[in-house]
């Protein structure tokens, strides 16, 4: 086995749900490689919905908490709140993330509470078969859209900017060490992270939108179709093209949520204690 | 008599003051009526006691807030009324899944939809029970004054660290906004549980293994254990269980409350305990009821109030043994007979008449209608 997976995984727990082919395998490696290289795996506190994406953290051996569709950015939100020092990371999809969950995103970026979000796009509902997802592109065929889908894709990452996240970064599984490069920075940045992931679902996505289940085929489209981009400037020329850019498109640093309550909660105590005004 | 500080609360306030003193660390909630004064309350309470309140996008991320808060080693609350706790079903489901304890309260409004959303109702009676999917069990409290806000709130902390459940506390806009006495004892005279944790070491725990009382010690999350918790039916080591691990573990979490009933089933009499008309109510038409007793005792007639106060899992042996002798039971509560249907269920005696005395579209029931009520029917 892979060091990092003697080291970290849950061994009781294997094999992965995950089908053959499938990227979340290589995000388990890039995030662990994170971790390893930070030294921050007892510190953690993982949090998931439902989905492929949701099952990611189960393997890794550490806090875990996998709760309803869509609604892990909650519950990541009383794993912060009872201890701030966590390093509180939610793993959710494109349909769990920007469909059912999306209003929790968008309130949580909002906050700019410290936690990053890593959201995985496989472009499909994939667990439950095949149906078209929020990010699915304008006339692919799914099982839901059997004579194309007629409704634009919502971007993630522009949402998490215009909400107010304070890290926003896309990759891809077809560049996987600039992935751990990635989620380094977000277990370091103080703030809401967003960080989108492109990756491959050979068995729905491949199958049925791209024209092949073939694991190498679906990963030749991923790197074919993804350009890393040097700063948001040239993002736009990239999506004119058609492609998919990856990289930071935001870093920047605001009051974090958690350490303005902690500020509030002592200004509130002391003017109490000096018989001011509740 | 109770002694301690005496204040005047309304039932909405004495839940705070409750839930603050019963350890309460962590609330989530979203504004609606008639509930929102305990997210205004905690809001303003918490942060003086290093809490954390949060106003919410929307009730399931506040119930689901309070599940994280709970794993996160918090005691943890939400409130909210009869359109948030449809959408909380599903979070309260998730809480009994994954055993988290905390406490729900739903103070009751009229409904369906939006229903009346200023005036009174009891119509949630079983949504508190089945409302989320599958087979689960939580306890439910029924409060009829101030001062059983109070106290069932502390209780409701107590009974959801005991059986690591959530436990649902079923109010009413009445109970709410009334304003009356309530004795807040010393915190040495209050009892306080708190959840078992593991005592073994990390290499021997079993994340959902449990001893003889169906309730496993839970860890918070960062003290060493890295617990997996999924909202799956799990094995004991908390992966996807396959049908012999699931159908155990769907029995544990029920028989872990069914079982132990005795422990906290409550229903309290009021007035003639031998009377053969008795009416059976809870939450704040017990008021009413107990009002009736009194006012029928000056006539010279004997009745008995039955006050159901734990009114999930449903007290069945309870009820028999407090309805003993009656010939007439009647009862009293604001929806078109949920609790009826309990009654019913549970007393199928042919010596005795069980009628409903139903009261719906947000007035609250006078004791001289329970009264008319008695004699028109006779």
């Amino acid at each position: 086995m892979n060091p990092l997976g003697e080291k970290y995984l849950r061994k009781n727990f294997l094999p992965f749900i995950f089908c053959p082919g499938c990227g979340d395998g290589m995000i388990v490696q890039a995030f662990l490689e994170a971790v390893d290289e930070l030294g921050i795996i007892d510190d953690l506190a993982l949090a998931a919905g439902i989905g492929c994406s949701a099952w990611i953290p189960v393997y890794m051996h550490a806090d875990v908490l996998k709760v309803l569709h869509g609604r892990a950015i909650p519950a990541a939100i009383g794993l912060k709140a009872t201890r701030p020092s966590r390093k509180v990371v939610v793993f959710t999809g494109d349909g769990d993330g920007l469909a059912i969950g999306g209003l929790h995103l968008l309130h949580a970026a909002r906050r700019n509470i410290e936690m990053g979000v890593v959201l995985v796009n496989n472009q499909i509902y994939a667990m439950t078969g095949g149906q078209v997802a929020p990010s699915t592109q304008v006339g692919a065929r799914t099982q839901t859209t059997p004579y194309g889908n007629l409704e634009k894709p919502l971007d993630g990452v522009k949402v998490a900017v215009a909400a107010g996240a304070t890290f926003v970064s896309r990759g891809s599984t077809s560049h996987p060490q600039a992935l751990s490069r990635t989620f380094k920075k977000m277990l370091t940045h103080k703030g809401f992270s967003f960080v989108e992931i492109i990756s491959q679902c050979p068995v729905q996505t491949g199958r049925y939108i791209l024209g092949s289940g073939a694991p190498q085929f679906n990963l030749q489209w991923l790197k074919d179709n993804c350009v890393p981009v040097d700063g948001p400037a040239k993002w736009a020329e990239v999506e004119a093209q058609g492609k998919i850019p990856l990289g930071d498109v935001l870093q920047i640093e605001k009051p974090e949520y958690m350490e303005e309550v902690q500020k509030m909660n002592r200004q509130v105590k002391e003017a109490r204690s000096k018989g001011g005004d509740r | 008599m109770k002694k301690g500080r005496i204040k005047v609360m309304q039932g909405n306030e004495a839940c705070v003051e409750a839930a603050l003193l019963a350890g309460c660390r962590f609330f989530a909630g979203y504004p609606i009526t008639p509930a929102s004064e305990i997210l205004e309350g905690m809001a303003r309470r918490l942060p003086l006691v290093d809490g954390f309140c949060l106003q919410a996008e929307d009730e399931i991320a506040a119930i689901v807030a309070a599940v994280g808060a709970s794993w996160g080693g918090a005691k943890a609350m939400t409130a909210t009324s009869g359109p948030g706790f449809c959408l909380m079903q599903e979070g309260i489901g998730l809480a009994a899944s994954v055993e988290s304890p905390c406490v729900v309260v739903n103070v009751q409004r009229g409904g369906p939809a939006s229903g009346q959303s200023t005036s009174t109702a009891q119509g949630d009676l079983y949504q508190a029970r089945y409302g989320s999917n599958g087979d689960y069990s939580l306890i439910t409290l029924c409060p009829s004054t101030s001062q059983e806000m109070f106290d069932h709130t502390i209780r409701a902390f107590n009974l959801a660290e005991r059986f690591r459940i959530p436990v649902i506390i079923l109010s009413d806009e009445v109970v709410a906004h009334i304003r009356e006495k309530v004795v807040i004892p010393d915190v040495s005279e209050l009892e306080f549980v708190e959840r078992k944790k593991p005592t073994v070491p990390m290499e021997k725990f079993v994340p959902f293994e449990a001893g003889e009382d169906d309730v496993p010690p839970m860890p918070a999350f960062n003290t060493g254990y890295k617990i997996p918790v999924i909202s799956q039916a799990k094995s004991l080591s908390g992966n996807r269980g396959n049908a012999k691990e699931a159908e155990a573990f769907i029995y544990r979490i029920n028989r872990k409350v069914e079982a132990h009933i005795a422990e906290f089933a409550d229903i309290r009499t009021y007035g003639d305990e031998k009377a053969e008309t008795a009416f059976v109510s809870f939450g704040s038409v017990s008021r009413s009821a107990r009002s009736a007793v009194d006012m029928a005792r000056e006539k010279g007639l004997a009745l008995r109030s039955v006050e159901v106060k734990t009114i999930w899992p449903f007290p069945d042996d309870l009820l028999r043994e407090r309805l003993e002798g009656a010939k007439r039971v009647v009862v009293a509560e604001m929806n078109l007979g949920m609790l009826r249907n309990e009654v019913q269920r549970v007393i199928c005696s042919p010596g005795v008449k069980i009628e409903l005395f139903s009261k719906i579209g947000g007035i609250y029931p006078l004791p001289q209608e329970f009264l008319r009520f008695l004699e028109e029917k006779r």
